[in-house]
């Protein structure tokens, strides 16, 4: 009897120990990344970084080239991305519910959601490079809304499923079209879950490298035309990563320093704002 | 007058929006659709010239125009492998911690600190893995397995060859450490479906929480912890950035995990920018379809599974 208990007590510490050894494993491993990145990208700080273009070795240069691509390549997949995936998620939570055309689009939705982004590039490679003719900001950012349009849809859907309907069955009793109804008694009720639904996707789209070497394929001159190519700080921590040079290589670890502190920023921020949605 | 033609205006405008979100919501269909349609017009050429035995060549060699996706599906498969045999029990691990041990006030900040490795960007793995964690597989890891489980007989083939630090055990391990949070988000949640009498009920007998873990909530969740564990494998098929970074990318077929390969998505991102139109360019484009397939099938297995459960539930 007692060997017994002391078998099962026996299993039980060592099953819950690994549990614990787990936990500090992933944690620590975060600490250890975010930690190399404070260490060797911290020191690179500098004005420069942001008000200089990229330079050949030997020419102190900086990211502002890069960090300009960044901002107006998602800026382009969000003019895209956003209106396609808040109305396509307006659909699925308003109008299709239990349709079987909603069924499918979510289904499809949850497998673009983890689809591999490298395919989406690939695409759009076919579709807009190659008949174009060259490589063009433009298809970078066609490309970010693939990625960023599916995590709208699924948070629009899930956040106007929280609108309670009495809500807008007082609207409609009020004589409220339909569309009226959702544009300004659901949404209204729900835009920080709406807004979290974008932040999230702007942290996806800002942190894609992938499928912007098929399209967008990076530029070592500043440039603000969409039509041509366009470098980004994926692509240039990319180029720098693989670099023989001492200082093109820190300025690749300060990249990546940036890249990762704004985008845990946004998706921080993003959970902060549902947060209080939903105790809402 | 002014009633009727201001309601008239409504009327358009209410259809007019119904029709944005029905056509929005085509287009996501449309979008899948075309992604697989346009990777298979341009892998068109490849089939036609290698026809199924493209799958089965592990041959790849430009100059000659002779190309087969063995050694891509091959490193594929076998990065992914070793990152599922890393991350499914940590990722459980983490999830029991979560659900069963942690002290309620420490759940949310943990949990959350978890998901944030979901949100570094992989190229920042890429950078990490390459310049931090390939010089300790180099000198600490790697030569302990080459002198321990390298002299096992049977086994001993897997730890063959010199300590190169790159590697395909490397990129297994790093795609561990990317795909660990999905597992671990995905089962924390369906873990906490189980219904809390259930687990009072085996508790309240005597039953300890290992007993509890093993015996009530994995039977309960059974469905569910395997839609996430596909569903991470997903996601650890079709990364590109860290694997590109870390693999060695050596279009050999090597039996020994600590060689050097290759993955379908490291093979495009390495070599695309290099290949001439026609058949090369053909054949990436056959491997980003193929990927395309592996991945689609993995995942939507994934949410079937996981559609399951959230009707029993």
């Amino acid at each position: 009897m007692a060997a017994l208990y002391s078998g099962r007590k026996r299993r039980n510490v060592i099953w819950t120990g690994l549990a614990y050894a787990a936990t500090v494993l992933g944690l620590s491993m975060l600490a250890i990344i975010l930690g190399t990145l404070l260490w060797k990208g911290f020191g690179g700080l500098s004005l420069d970084v942001f008000t200089k273009n990229q330079a050949p070795p030997g020419v102190v240069g900086g990211l502002l080239n890069a960090i300009v691509g960044s901002v107006i390549q998602t800026f382009i997949g969000l003019a895209i991305g956003a209106p396609l995936g808040i109305l396509a998620g307006t659909y699925l939570a308003e109008y299709g519910q239990n349709a079987r055309l909603a069924y499918v689009v979510r289904f499809i939705n949850d497998i673009l959601l983890s689809a591999p982004s490298i395919v989406v590039g690939l695409f759009i490679y076919e579709l807009l490079v190659v008949p174009v003719g060259n490589f063009s900001a433009l298809a970078g950012g066609v490309a970010l809304a693939i990625l960023g349009a599916p995590i709208m849809v699924r948070t629009t859907e899930d956040m106007l499923n929280l609108v309670p309907n009495t809500l807008r069955e007082a609207a409609s009793a009020l004589g409220m079209p339909r569309s009226l109804v959702i544009r300004h008694i659901a949404y209204k009720a729900v835009r920080s879950g709406i807004i979290t639904g974008v932040l999230l996707a702007i942290a996806r789209m800002t942190g894609e490298t992938a499928p912007l070497i098929f399209t967008a394929l990076g530029n070592s001159l500043f440039t603000l035309d969409p039509r041509g190519p366009m470098s980004s700080l994926p692509l240039i921590i990319y180029e720098f990563a693989r670099s023989p040079y001492a200082e093109q290589q820190k300025l690749a670890w300060t990249g990546a320093l940036i890249l990762t502190f704004s985008v845990l920023a946004l998706s921080i921020g993003a959970r902060a704002l549902s947060a209080s949605t939903q105790q809402k | 007058m002014e009633r009727a033609r201001a309601l008239g205006r409504l009327k358009f405008s209410d259809s007019g929006f119904r029709l944005a979100t029905v056509v929005s919501a085509l287009i996501v269909l449309i979008l899948l659709a075309g992604v697989a349609i346009a990777l298979f017009v341009g892998a068109l050429p490849a089939f036609r010239e290698f026809g199924i035995g493209f799958l089965f060549s592990d041959e790849w060699n430009p100059p000659k125009e002779r190309f087969g996706a063995a050694t891509a599906i091959y490193g594929t498969l076998v990065t992914s492998l070793l990152a599922m045999l890393i991350a499914v029990p940590v990722g459980l691990g983490i999830a029991v911690f979560l659900t069963e041990l942690c002290w309620p006030p420490l759940r949310r900040p943990i949990g959350i600190a978890i998901e944030l490795l979901a949100g570094i960007p992989s190229i920042i793995y890429g950078i990490w893995g390459v310049y931090y964690f390939r010089p300790v597989m180099q000198s600490y890891i790697q030569p302990f397995l080459i002198s321990t489980l390298g002299n096992v007989p049977g086994i001993g083939f897997l730890f063959a060859g010199p300590p190169l630090g790159y590697g395909v055990l490397t990129a297994g391990l790093v795609l561990a450490l990317m795909i660990l949070p999905f597992i671990t988000a995905v089962s924390r949640d369906v873990f906490d479906t189980v219904p809390t009498v259930l687990k009072e009920a085996a508790y309240g007998v005597g039953a300890t929480t290992f007993e509890v873990v093993g015996n009530i909530v994995i039977p309960f969740t059974r469905v569910g912890v395997i839609g996430g564990v596909m569903l991470a494998l997903g996601r650890a098929l079709g990364e590109t950035m860290a694997v590109t970074f870390v693999v060695g990318n050596a279009t050999k077929i090597q039996t020994s995990i600590l060689a050097q390969g290759t993955t379908i998505s490291a093979m495009i991102a390495n070599q695309f920018a290099d290949a001439d139109p026609g058949l090369f360019t053909s054949s990436l484009l056959a491997l980003g379809f193929i990927l395309f397939v592996i991945s689609f099938l993995v995942l939507a297995a994934a949410r079937w599974m996981l559609a399951r459960l959230e009707m029993k539930a």
